[in-house]
């Protein structure tokens, strides 16, 4: 794996040209991308357009961006003008939108250089990648284990080497299970912090867009780039970019970081062993461990559960196959939406329109829908009294470490229990991230995961940060 | 049938409208794209209007404040409000959910008043966006089932629109007229929309029910499809009377959605309530509430024009016209109302000048060529019997063909000779010789008569001398 950081620092000072980089990334690809499957299109053509005017550039003595040359991979949910966009969707595929996400235009100001679109869970529900319609992602470190998902194929670029860093969304868990069960750092920012538009819409109060990379310096310096306030995000938060590369290197002493007693059951012993390693590296370093209570996090999933579908079953109606995508013609309308969206959606993503469709029906909202909504309020609230004496949380990632192949595809709640720890903070809109802290019984890497409150991404980096020395 | 007086055995009309409006604003609800009827089809349109995977709405300010215009004319609390996802499938509906308010609308509790000081209450006046528009070919029925194909114009889809919704408290077919006019004189007025039912910029859904008073309220039946003023009337009339003919014949009104079909003076079934959808209402995740600062509130509330009935009101005041007639109503409509102000400012006679303006300047708009001092000018010949009415309407009409000018020397030109009161009177003298019989006739208190002698004046200054006049000497000689 090669820096973010270094690959801008050796092509803007001229050392290293960025086609020499991006040819690099893509002789990695060639060599393992058929056993690996990370991406759905691999745009070499393209990357070695862009790479080329970025060396033209320097050449010449042009200002580059903070991402000079840096090859950088995009989950396939985000919209990319003229370049297949299909959500690993049949529904989708073939479909090439009209204009690029906002991230995506961020990412070509700033320099970087887009190699690809990568493998996901269908419409980002899943988390293993085992349920893209063009097939699973295999883990780089061991291929008969899943990378995690949704955003298994961008963790697995990164963690292959494909792309110095990549983009994916959490919904709830999605950039950071994967980032764990692939030994990368996974960052999920806070709500707003990253603009949403062009990003294909899973669960729209729940979706944020972060960075995957090979350290927390990358992901820092990447997020800086991403985060600021976007006009076409209604729910963008009106604030610049929060300074993140800047606070690494101030450690943890006197911080207070919170340890969780009412974590819900389930965990493996040897990440649970890695989380007690992590309080103590932190302790070293000087920062104080203070026991936190969280009552409501075990409704948290169930919650989840209700609230992502129910937003799913409302943003995917549109695949209707009237206006883009994938068409299946019937005998008259009923019956052609009817086959269109049959033929073109997988298993998990009709079980979730039906269970949303359910959640939201009249004389159930308030059961299901109204009482979800109750518990989010109820987790938020937990948070705000435990930050009262913490700056930052510690829990695992995952349950576990990366799983075999088919271990979880059977039953449903086994793969919804992998995102336990991760969705309380969906819920509650705060910035969390995954921190690779040691492997497993299974030689596998354990993720651990930093949670902080509402735009405490600079507490959250500087833990990380600490953790990464002591790992 | 003009009004529920027609409905038979004491059966009351209770009707409720819901009423939307396109917003005249120069973009969409929650897009760029340009909000203007007429343009080739697909050619307004963009990521966000065609619901394509990733896009995002943004609310355009501007529709906030012109619905914000409306709500306060209608006396409406402005407070603040959600959005909220109407979830239905449909080839129009781009995003097959159509973004509308629902538990927090933007404007609630205001409302309308009508002539004889009727008060409609308005219930809300809420944001919504409006669907594209679907044509369908082949078939019978103008609709999808049974259609050979259908095709889409996403331009209307994400036009912004305000609905809104009165209270069940219009009590006949006449109300409801006067209620659509007047919430369009007062949508015009605050420059909010251009109001045109025939583009559909206006568009009315009818409820209606009929009860016996003193009992509960019936069961209702939305009407829609009802595209003017007319239609608003004779939809509800007949609806009304097929209600009450259903009840009395032993039947139950079944709650549905009709359709009225303008051709036939008819309507007929839509939907019914059991296959109504279920449209899965829940809060907009991609917008943030919405709360309008008090001072933003304020300053809309203070640029509002003076509205249609208070200019009404003082406009009748002025020229001593029922505020509630035709000619206040149609002066003011046109925006002509200050114009006659300017008249009357002249020296011009306030209800002839009102008058004269309802009548000769359809087409003249808001600001008419003819200076007002040249009109008033008019007025006061006619007043003062410098010329007959009929001679008025003639030079009123060589005036607007000039574009104004001096109407004594228009008069001059036209052979219409000022007949002062003296040559009057020996006129009077003369019939009352020439036609003895009638006079006495008249003197004995027969008024049928005065007819006969103001004919022979009539007669004999071909036309010249002014009705009134003569009828004025006639009744004084009388009394002496």
């Amino acid at each position: 794996m090669q820096k973010l950081v270094e690959i801008v620092a050796a092509v803007s000072s001229g050392s290293k040209t960025a086609i020499a980089v991006v040819e690099e990334h893509l002789a990695r690809i060639n060599e393992r991308e058929s056993e690996i499957h990370a991406f759905n299109l691999v745009t070499s053509d393209q990357a070695r357009k862009d790479a080329a005017k970025i060396d033209e550039d320097v050449k010449s003595g042009k200002a580059v961006g903070a991402l000079a040359g840096v090859p950088i991979a995009l989950k396939d949910n985000m919209c990319t003008r003229g370049v297949e966009t299909t959500c690993s969707s049949k529904i989708l595929q073939g479909w090439k939108p009209p204009y690029d996400a906002t991230v995506v235009t961020k990412l070509r100001n700033a320099g970087a250089v887009i190699v690809g679109k990568t493998n996901l869970d269908e419409f980002a529900m899943g988390s293993s990648t085992e349920n893209s319609a063009f097939g699973p992602t295999k883990n780089p470190l061991d291929v008969s284990r899943v990378p995690g998902g949704s955003s298994g194929g961008s963790a697995a670029a990164v963690s292959a080497g494909f792309a110095a860093a990549s983009l994916g969304s959490d919904t709830g868990g999605s950039i950071r299970q994967p980032a764990a069960l692939c030994g990368v750092v996974g960052v999920k920012p806070t709500y707003g912090a990253v603009s949403r538009y062009g990003l294909v819409a899973f669960a729209s109060s729940l979706d944020q867009i972060g960075p995957f990379t090979s350290d927390v310096r990358d992901a820092a310096t990447l997020l800086e780039v991403i985060s600021g306030h976007d006009p076409m995000d209604s729910t963008s938060i009106p604030q610049p970019a929060t300074s993140l590369v800047s606070v690494l290197d101030h450690g943890v002493k006197g911080m207070r970081i919170g340890r969780v007693t009412d974590l819900p059951e389930g965990c493996e012993p040897d990440v649970l062993a890695r989380l007690e390693a992590a309080f103590d590296a932190l302790r070293v370093a000087g920062a104080t461990v203070v026991d936190v209570k969280l009552p409501s996090l075990q409704y948290c999933l169930t919650a989840y559960y209700l609230i992502a579908p129910a937003e799913a079953s409302s943003n995917l109606a549109r695949y209707d196959g009237v206006r883009y995508g994938n068409r299946v013609d019937a005998a008259d309308l009923n019956a052609m939406y009817a086959a269109t969206r049959e033929s073109g959606f997988g298993e998990e993503v009709k079980r979730r329109i039906m269970l949303g469709t359910y959640a939201l029906s009249a004389g159930y909202f308030d059961a299901y829908y109204g009482k979800a909504l109750k518990v989010r309020r109820l987790i938020s609230d937990d948070f705000a009294r435990a930050y009262k004496d913490v700056d930052a949380i510690l829990t695992p990632t995952s349950p576990s470490t990366a799983f075999k192949f088919g271990s979880k595809t059977d039953n449903p709640l086994a793969m919804y229990l992998c995102d336990v720890f991760t969705i309380p903070t969906n819920l509650a809109g705060h910035p969390a991230m995954s921190v690779p802290f040691g492997v497993g019984s299974d030689s596998m890497p354990v993720g651990i995961q930093v949670l902080a409150t509402t735009m405490g991404e600079q507490a959250m980096f500087k833990v990380a940060a600490e953790l990464e020395r002591a790992s | 049938m003009s009004d529920n007086a027609a409905l038979p055995n004491g059966w009351q009309l209770v009707v409720g409208l819901e009423v939307h409006v396109e917003l005249a604003t120069k973009t969409k609800m929650f897009s760029a794209s340009a909000n203007r009827f007429g343009d080739e089809p697909n050619t307004n349109i963009d990521p966000v209007t065609l619901g394509l995977p990733g896009a995002l709405p943004v609310l355009n300010k501007h529709a906030i404040e012109l619905a914000m215009r409306i709500g306060l004319a209608l006396n409406c609390k402005v407070q603040p409000c959600t959005f909220h996802r109407k979830n239905y499938f449909y080839p129009d509906l781009p995003k097959a959910y159509q973004i509308t308010q629902y538990d927090h609308p933007l404007n609630v509790d205001g409302f309308l008043m009508l002539p004889g000081d009727v008060r409609i209450g308005v219930e809300r006046a809420h944001l919504e966006e409006d669907t594209g528009k679907s044509t369908h070919f082949g078939g019978s029925s103008g609709r999808i089932h049974g259609s050979d194909y259908s095709l889409l114009d996403y331009n209307r889809a994400g036009v912004p629109l305000v609905e809104i919704v009165s209270r069940p408290d219009i009590r006949t077919s006449e109300q409801a007229r006067q209620y659509v006019a007047e919430l369009r004189s007062i949508l015009l007025a605050v420059e909010a929309s251009d109001a045109k039912m025939e583009e559909g910029s206006m568009r009315c859904d009818v409820n209606v029910s009929v009860h016996k008073p003193g009992t509960e309220f019936g069961t209702r039946c939305e009407i829609k499809n009802v595209n003017s003023i007319r239609a608003v009337g004779r939809a509800i009339d007949y609806e009304a009377r097929r209600q009450v003919d259903l009840i009395e014949s032993g039947g139950t009104v079944r709650q549905e959605t009709r359709h009225w079909d303008d051709a036939s003076g008819r309507t007929e079934t839509l939907r019914t309530k059991e296959d109504a959808d279920d449209y899965r209402y829940f809060l907009e995740p991609d917008l943030v509430p919405l709360v309008p600062e008090q001072s933003w509130v304020d300053r809309v509330r203070d640029a509002l024009p003076v509205l249609p009935a208070a200019r009404r009101k003082a406009l009748a005041e002025l020229c001593g016209v029922d505020k509630d007639g035709e000619s206040a109503f149609v002066v003011v409509e046109r925006g002509q109302d200050d114009y006659v102000r300017e008249v009357v400012g002249c020296g011009g006679d306030p209800r002839r000048s009102v008058i004269y303006v309802q009548q000769a300047f359809a087409e003249q708009g808001s600001t008419p060529k003819v200076p007002a001092r040249d009109l008033a000018m008019l007025t006061l010949l006619e007043r003062d019997a410098k010329v007959t009415s009929t001679q008025a309407k003639t030079l009123l009409t060589d005036l607007i063909d000039a574009g104004g000018g001096d109407v004594v020397a228009m008069a001059a030109k036209r052979g219409f000779e000022t007949l002062d009161t003296g040559a009057l009177e020996s006129m009077v003298d003369a019939a009352i010789a020439a036609e003895p019989g009638a006079w006495q006739k008249y003197c004995a208190g027969e008024e049928k008569a005065l007819g006969a002698l103001v004919g022979a004046i009539m007669k004999s200054s071909k036309g010249k001398a002014d009705g009134k006049a003569v009828t004025a000497i006639l009744q004084s000689k009388r009394a002496k």
